[in-house]
């Protein structure tokens, strides 16, 4: 029948630009990440300039979801995707947002004396990256179990985060020449804890999209 | 003033639009369906269908042309014992009796279990007599004034009083096909049935007209147990609590049409809900 043909097209191109939108938002955190530790603040400055087609992107999205809603009035399996993809666009393109806020805080650092405790957002920014491309893999797949483990996996960050913290107060306290700079630190380290919770969200909208199951604020 | 030292208290209220009361759940089952098998002659149409239909709801019936949906609906008034040849196996219960019992007055059946068909068809006749007719043959009011009554309530409760009641001596032919289509809904009310087959009742009309269909059906289970067969499956989205699925006679699926528009059980109500099927 060429109706439901139509809907797979619209929802395999649906699929492919939030796909794309994720790989953007990776690209732009792994970019981010890049030009703090290897202080490229030319490469900072290419997140910040490449983040409208992010929002482009988002924007579309949006578009084709309400198009398909409003044309094509999705049931089942396919209701839920597209509600999932409705939810998850934003998400990601926070996720890009929060990558610029670490681009422009390298692009400050980068004027400055460099820190060691930079490699310890390194691992923060790591583990991020790899809940990302994993949520995304989950996605595609509809593997419900994957976005599970991926969601309990956030923890790690959370204590990467809280390690993070406390170290760079008592650099404060003990270097206070360096305060600055270990402020700034804590934000991107904040920023890629932020990142975390995102991720969380997008796995719980593939378990949404997988099972029917509504599993946000049940952790 | 004095100074607050306790911390308002966080209530949950119910809120709701249009200030009625919360809904009364009877739960109670109005129409209970047992291994129902169906024939036309050595075709079987229907196969051990089992189905509960609580009272004051609106179930729909989906399925594809030819699913048996149809046969089922008019399994529930006797309605197919005019086809010759016919064969009915299991058991309907209404109101816990068997309506295929021996003795079963077939009459009293369909006064209780009336029927709105897919195309309007008024009789050629005055709006009031048609509504009036069920009344009439069935001699269930004492008075002419008693019987205007119970056709103005009829119109009232099918949503047509207003745009009919200064001209209740024209023919009923007269009307638009969605006021027909009241008229009709009118004509089964007017004998206050307690449960209400409709098969396909707007899909021959205009999307207002259909839209008018709709909200009436909303408005009449508060009164009335409905059970809807549509082809329009946004339409069973939009006026049932409970949605079955029907495919080659038997009945794969039922569930609350919340559940079954957004994530149902079955497979093969997946794929027909998303327009996979076949």
């Amino acid at each position: 029948m060429d109706t439901h043909r139509h809907l797979d097209d619209e929802l395999s191109s649906l699929r492919d630009r939030v796909l794309l939108l994720g790989g953007e938002a990776e690209q732009a955190l792994e970019r981010a990440m890049y030009s703090l530790t290897e202080r490229d603040s030319e490469v900072a400055r290419q997140v910040l300039e490449h983040d409208d087609r992010v929002d482009h992107l988002e924007v579309e999205i949006d578009r084709q979801c309400i198009d398909i809603i409003a044309l094509r009035q999705p049931a089942a399996r396919d209701l839920r995707f597209v509600i999932s993809v409705a939810k998850m666009a934003p998400v990601l393109e926070r996720i890009a947002d929060h990558a610029c806020n670490i681009a422009r805080a390298a692009i400050d650092l980068n004027n400055e004396p460099e820190l060691k405790s930079v490699l310890d957002l390194s691992r923060m920014a790591d583990h991020a990256l790899k809940m990302l491309r994993s949520s995304l893999d989950a996605f595609t797949s509809g593997d419900a179990i994957r976005a599970r483990e991926i969601i309990k996996s956030d923890s790690e960050i959370n204590d990467l985060y809280n390690h993070t913290f406390h170290r760079l107060i008592e650099l404060m306290v003990t270097e206070p020449a360096t305060a600055t700079r270990d402020a700034r630190l804590l934000f991107v380290a904040k920023h890629l804890e932020r990142i975390g919770d995102y991720v969380t969200d997008i796995c719980e909208l593939t378990v949404y999209m997988a099972e029917a199951a509504f599993i946000k604020h049940t952790t | 003033m004095p100074v607050q030292t306790v911390a308002p208290k966080i209530e949950v209220r119910e809120r709701r639009a249009d200030n009625t009361p919360p809904q009364q759940e009877t739960g109670k089952t109005k129409v209970a369906v047992r291994d129902l098998d169906f024939f036309y002659g050595r075709v079987q149409a229907l196969h051990s269908i089992s189905v509960e239909i609580p009272e004051r709801i609106v179930m729909a019936f989906i399925g594809p042309s030819g699913c048996g949906k149809s046969t089922f609906l008019r399994t529930l008034n006797r309605m197919n014992d005019v086809i010759p040849a016919t064969r009915v196996g299991g058991q309907v219960l209404i109101d816990e009796r068997d309506i295929y019992a021996p003795g079963t007055d077939v009459v009293e059946l369909r006064r209780k279990v009336g029927m709105v068909f897919q195309k309007s068809n008024p009789f050629p006749k005055s709006i009031f007599d048609n509504v009036a007719y069920g009344l009439r043959i069935n001699r269930l009011t004492k008075s002419n004034s008693e019987l205007a009554g119970r056709v103005e309530q009829a119109l009232k409760d099918a949503a047509l009083w207003n745009e009919v009641k200064d001209r209740l001596k024209t023919s009923a032919l007269s009307l638009s096909g969605g006021q027909q289509q009241r008229l009709c809904i009118a004509r089964a009310l007017a004998i206050r049935p307690e449960v209400l087959l409709m098969d396909e009742p707007a899909s021959a009309l205009d999307p207002i007209a259909t839209s008018k269909i709709e909200e009436l059906i909303f408005d009449l289970k508060k009164q009335y147990t409905i059970v809807i067969v549509t082809h329009n499956m946004q339409q069973a989205a939009r006026v049932s609590d409970t949605t079955a699925f029907f495919l080659l006679g038997k009945l794969i699926e039922v569930n609350s049409t919340e559940k079954m528009f957004t994530a149902p059980n079955e497979k093969l109500t997946e794929d027909y809900i998303t327009g996979r099927f076949g």
